[in-house]
């Protein structure tokens, strides 16, 4: 019978974890310096304008919240589809994603012309709204994880967690919908507008989310020197393999089927051929190195079996998911509007032009603040609550591997 | 002792009392609010525009006017100056004629920013204005994003010396009002369109859409009109001539 497995918070007391924990809350105190300045003088000192109203902040910001819904898969395939051998993470699994969810969307929120108004977004709504929706499917996700947290870490409560990792698994799906909805529902735009947004979107979230679960559990026991086996790795790394194909495929369709129009030409040949910045991260960024060198990183028969492979794989993947995030949101908005289609239109409002977009320190600050939030609740949380197993060495995630090698002794037992 | 002569209510009328009042505080600017926002609109009318494109000329002069009224001035930094409304300049490749036209809010029946707007700060008054409530724009430029005509306008700075009627603020997002305090005061022209005439150009015309007898429904029903973007449904109260 396998043993129930043992969490323990971790000391937290060495040089190392503090050292950490001082960067973190730098990079945290840049990133409300940032929202500040943009603040006291307005948004002019950034980047964005009247043209690209959406920048580098929401680069950031969109992709921790799709990495947050991501990042709840493990405990997903282990309450869900009762694969007990990813179960020991679950904990972590649904912290990762909480912490994610709060770092994007206190970029999100620092970025509004007025963030003190968030009270306003949270009394007056209009349900038409993908973003109204949004509101509510971000709130009530935080609560869901943090209900289904208890439940999974609380033994009298552990009953009830399938039942709320269920609810949670489809609550996430509705909220990555959600937000590949934002730009989904943009009928104007000929770089949105297309419900395969939706579905492209939850394949980033997992891939994503899992890429940043694989960087934080590696990082965690390295740092911790607690034991981590390659068995429950092995998984998870084919299982990352998996989801970047996915994307792939979503990725193929989306331009396929817009190849397919004529009238999409223009906004497929500046995306992916002649659109400068665009095209370039693009098909290096995203495609080279988010995709295909991460896909034989994680498959080739030798290499994939270091850690360090495993690890550079997934920074890779992360690398590709904001490249991919910056020509969806920033090169949508950069190409042109076809308002009066067969000719040729200039104006002093950049119309019938590609526009320039060069983001700013400040943007830059304030999409890293948000990384460090996230990373700062996981790492404080860490330490006060029983999140991570003492030991993820191969025999404690799955009792029957033992007996199927001979590579794995008993030593590893605290 | 004294206590008791001197606080004459119980503890329970006071617990009723002060949710009363509670109460009342929450609910009374939601009653104030229940007040129509477009009290002084007309029912049924429908306001709007049309522009010929071929008696537009070269000037700038209803941009110039709208920026005036309204208090829209620059900052030198044209990425983030306001613009209410702009001359676009169309070329045809094929026959290498070209003409020019002003492009501000459309005012459109089925506005997407009022679609996408989180708090329903953009909002379309019964008289067809689409407006942004500067009282409850959180500044996320997601209208602008969904606006098929590039109409909308954010703040980038700090504003001064705005004009009384026409509130601006700092991280809001705003457009063309249609200039709204002008029709509210009964006047029945629009900067721009006055700019126009003034000019001699006559390219503009304002008036209600849905009155059949007014100068720009017979126009359009004699000459026709067509919208920007007709494709999308949205159904422009700005109607174009010469395109």
């Amino acid at each position: 019978m396998t043993a129930k497995p043992q969490f323990r918070a971790l000391d937290g007391r060495s040089g190392g974890y503090y050292g950490l924990l001082g960067i973190l809350v730098v990079v945290i105190g840049l990133g409300l310096l940032a929202a500040v300045l943009k603040s006291a003088h307005g948004h002019y000192i950034t980047g964005m304008d009247n043209q690209i109203v959406w920048g580098l902040p929401h680069v950031f910001a969109i992709f921790l919240i799709v990495a947050a819904s991501g990042a709840l898969n493990v405990a997903s395939i282990a309450s869900v589809f009762g694969r007990t051998i990813y179960k020991p993470l679950a904990p972590l699994s649904g912290l990762l994603a909480v912490a994610l969810l709060v770092g994007g969307l206190a970029i999100l929120v620092l970025d509004l012309g007025r963030p003190d108004r968030l009270v306003v977004a949270m009394t007056h709504y209009n349900f038409k709204s993908i973003f109204a929706w949004n509101i509510f499917l971000y709130t009530g996700f935080i609560a869901i994880v943090l209900v289904y947290l208890w439940f999974l870490m609380e033994r009298r409560m552990n009953r009830y967690a399938p039942t709320t990792g269920m609810l949670a698994f489809v609550w996430r799906l509705i909220l990555t919908t959600g937000t590949g909805a934002i730009f989904g529902f943009l009928v104007a735009r000929e770089a949105y507008d297309a419900a395969i947004l939706a579905p492209l979107f939850i394949a980033m979230s997992f891939a994503f989310g899992l890429a940043v679960f694989l960087l934080v559990t590696l990082a965690a026991y390295q740092w911790s020197e607690r034991p981590l086996g390659d068995l429950i790795l092995r998984r998870l790394k084919n299982l990352l393999g998996v989801f970047v194909a996915v994307v792939l495929y979503f990725v193929a369709v989306y331009h396929l089927t817009n190849l397919y129009a004529t009238r999409l030409h223009g906004v497929e040949t500046f995306l992916l051929l002649e659109g400068g910045i665009y095209p370039a991260l693009f098909w290096v960024g995203q495609i080279l190195l988010g995709s295909l060198l991460p896909l034989a990183l994680l498959f080739h028969p030798v290499w994939s079996r270091a850690r360090k492979v495993i690890a550079t794989a997934s920074a890779l993947v992360i690398l590709g998911g904001l490249a991919q995030l910056y020509v969806i949101i920033i090169g949508g908005q950069a190409y042109p509007l076809d308002m009066f289609p067969g000719f040729e239109v200039s104006s002093s409002f950049y119309d019938g032009v590609v526009v320039p977009y060069t983001p700013t320190l400040v943007e830059f600050l304030l999409g890293l603040g948000g990384v460090g939030l996230a990373l700062f609740l996981v790492v404080v949380a860490i330490k006060f609550l029983h999140f991570l197993p003492v030991s993820l060495a191969d025999h404690k995630v799955d009792p029957h591997h033992a007996s199927r090698t001979d590579t794995v002794t008993a030593s590893a037992e605290t | 002792m004294s206590q008791k002569t001197s606080a004459p209510i119980s503890r329970r009328q006071f617990i009723t009392g002060a949710a009363a009042a509670v109460a009342s505080v929450t609910i009374a600017p939601g009653v104030f609010l229940m007040r129509p926002a477009d009290a002084g609109t007309a029912e049924g009318v429908r306001w709007g525009l049309l522009i010929d494109s071929n008696r537009c000329g070269d000037c700038n002069a209803c941009v110039t006017a709208c920026h005036e009224e309204n208090g829209v001035r620059g900052m030198d930094r044209p990425r983030t100056d306001a613009q209410w409304i702009r001359k676009v300049e169309l070329r045809d490749p094929d026959t290498g004629h070209s003409h020019s036209l002003p492009v501000m809010c459309q005012h459109c029946e089925h506005p997407p920013c009022e679609d996408v707007c989180p708090t329903g700060a953009s909002f379309r008054r019964a008289d067809g204005i689409v407006l942004v409530n500067k009282h409850t724009c959180i500044g996320c430029r997601y209208c602008m994003l969904a606006c098929p005509y590039k109409a909308r306008s954010f703040i980038h700075e700090t504003l001064t010396d705005q004009a009384a009627h026409a509130p601006r603020g700092k991280g809001t997002v705003e457009s063309c009002t249609l200039c709204v305090h002008r029709i509210d005061r009964g006047e029945r022209t629009t900067a721009c369109v006055e700019a126009c005439h003034d000019k001699g150009n006559g390219a503009m015309l304002f008036g209600d859409l849905n009155d059949p007898d007014s100068a720009i429904s017979r126009e359009l029903a004699e000459h026709g009109g067509t919208a920007i973007r007709a494709d999308l449904g949205l159904n422009p109260g700005v109607r174009y001539q010469g395109i």
